[in-house]
């Protein structure tokens, strides 16, 4: 920990006639682990685009690893940022399998023209195996599961090798099991990297407790943001989610 | 057996024709299936079509007339599809709607015979020329040798665009280059297929490798094989029965879709996934 890698400053985003973000700054240093929480719409993918450039930005400045985001540099800046978006169906019949998928987490980085050689299958089979889809690499990717496919996103995103790690909602329409497989390799992941990541999420159990902090985003604003032990209390989310304290500590307490 | 179809100038004009039509447009299809973009298709070719009727009627040259109403479609249809609209259809059939009604306007427009406009419509490989023969070899040069250069961009971003665009890679230069090659490959078919039948020729291939196959490379190569043959079985119906050769060909690239459908190993995709599922339970 220590250098800022991500320095969000006033960005204002807007998508048609809705304001996505309204004026949000936000520090990131290398290293830590920050998960965006809040309700549909508050601008939390958003938030997100904005560090990858995928985001426009209608005002305000975005640095992101050693430089400011140009509408031109955002290509160069993506090699190095990876991102799990969220669940989206796959074709069940699309001709490519799990290996081929993982592999164009490398086609960024390897430029135009390069063709992924013996050194990037290496990468691709051990970022497989080391989020436990070895056994599936050469299945079709349609014939995944909701939760196998989000752990080929990652390895996607890590065959990358990337220095910041975005991911959207990973967990989103996933049952509970697959839910806290893909929590636990995500936290692995950040431990055993010391990767900058920071993590949308609707979940409020084990996950937020082990960031380092983690942002309450509300209306295009950041409404909180702090360790999460700290912020994380019923009256905090019962006033982010718009509900009464004891529905949110009732709900809480079947998660738990 | 009966050789003599070789041995006329026409025939083998239109062999070599089918072949490079078959193969540009086939691969074009693997994209149009890939990408669930089918009506873009059909809105580029009748764009064409009414483009090339324009230049009929105001005396310059039909294919650049095609080729300027094909590139409009997809400035138009582009951003569309670009967006990642819900249903883009909607818009897609006011635009098919509208370009088939000014083809038929500029057709009405049009003094004298009709003849040369139907011929756009139905096509007609058996007058096929060298110049027609070399404008399809280099579309189909061009096709070809952007897939092989561009296979793993091209591949990234038929997969998921936005997946694509976050690991770095331009895939809406690749999109709009996409388009593009569409417009060029109906324009350098036109003449021999037809503007009516000409989507046939791009869909029913690909949509028939799309069947068989679970590695994208060996989709576009059935794709072309499927194209190809479609293009001479067509071609031999024609001379044998005399009936017109757009109609044959396409009508075969519909068959060979039809016999990949039925005996696809993909329709056995959902039994497979449950099976295991169903194993475990106590």
């Amino acid at each position: 920990m220590g250098t800022t890698v991500i320095d969000i400053k006033d960005a204002v985003v807007s998508y048609r006639e809705d304001v996505a973000l309204r004026g949000v700054s936000l520090k990131v240093e290398s290293g830590e682990f920050v998960g965006i929480i809040g309700p549909n719409g508050a601008g939390k993918t958003t938030l997100l685009t904005v560090v990858n450039g995928l985001g426009k930005l209608l005002s305000g400045q975005v640095w992101v690893l050693g430089s400011y985001l140009t509408p031109g540099n955002g290509h160069a800046l993506r090699k190095q940022v990876g991102y799990v978006p969220q669940v989206e169906n796959i074709d069940p019949r699309m001709p490519m399998n799990v290996r081929e998928v993982v592999m164009i987490g490398r086609y960024g980085l390897l430029g135009l023209l390069r063709r992924p050689g013996k050194h990037d299958w290496a990468i691709v089979d051990e970022m497989l195996e080391l989020v436990g889809m070895s056994h599936l690499a050469r299945r079709p990717i349609g014939h995944l599961s909701g939760g196998e496919q989000q752990r080929v996103a990652v390895a996607r995103c890590l065959a990358q090798e990337p220095a910041i790690f975005l991911l959207d909602e990973p967990t989103a329409s996933l049952d509970w099991k697959a839910q806290a497989g893909i929590l636990a390799l995500v936290k692995q992941i950040h431990d055993l990297r010391n990767l900058t990541t920071l993590f949308v999420t609707h979940d409020l159990g084990a996950l937020p407790m082990a960031c380092d902090r983690v942002v309450l985003v509300k209306e295009g604003l950041i409404w909180r943001e702090g360790p999460p032990d700290k912020l994380l209390t019923d009256e905090n989310l019962a006033q982010l989610y718009d509900m009464p304290v004891p529905v949110v500590k009732k709900r809480r307490g079947e998660v738990i | 057996m009966d050789l003599s179809i070789f041995g006329y100038q026409f025939m083998q004009n239109a062999i070599i024709s089918t072949f490079l039509g078959g193969v540009a447009c086939a691969t074009i299809g693997v994209f149009v299936v890939l990408m669930h973009l089918p009506f873009i298709g059909v809105c580029m070719s009748h764009a064409a079509f009414a483009g090339a009727l324009l230049g009929m009627w105001l005396g310059f040259n039909p294919l650049i007339g095609a080729f300027a109403f094909s590139l409009l479609a997809a400035a138009v249809i582009g951003p569309l599809a670009d967006r990642g609209e819900l249903s883009p259809e909607t818009s897609l059939g006011v635009i098919f709607s509208f370009m088939l009604g000014i083809a038929f306007l500029f057709m009405g427009l049009m003094p004298g015979t009709k003849a040369g406009a139907l011929e756009l419509l139905w096509g007609s490989i058996l007058t096929n020329t060298r110049g027609d023969i070399i404008l399809l070899a280099v579309v189909a040069v061009v096709v070809v040798g952007l897939v092989v250069i561009f296979y793993k961009e091209i591949q990234a971003t038929i997969f998921h665009r936005g997946m694509a665009l976050a690991v770095g890679l331009p895939s809406t230069v690749i999109l709009y280059g996409i388009l593009f090659l569409t417009g060029a490959t109906i324009t350098a078919s036109l003449r021999s297929i037809g503007g009516l039948l000409i989507f046939s020729l791009i869909l029913n291939p690909a949509a028939a490798a799309y069947q068989l196959t679970y590695s994208m490379k060996r989709m576009f190569l059935l794709s072309a094989g499927f194209g190809v043959l479609s293009g001479w079985v067509g071609l031999l119906f024609s001379y044998l029965f005399n009936i017109p050769s757009g109609a044959t060909i396409v009508v075969t690239s519909s068959v060979i879709f039809l016999l990949a459908a039925i005996f696809s190993p993909k329709r056995r995709v959902k039994r497979w996934q449950e099976k295991p599922a169903l194993e475990k339970r106590p």
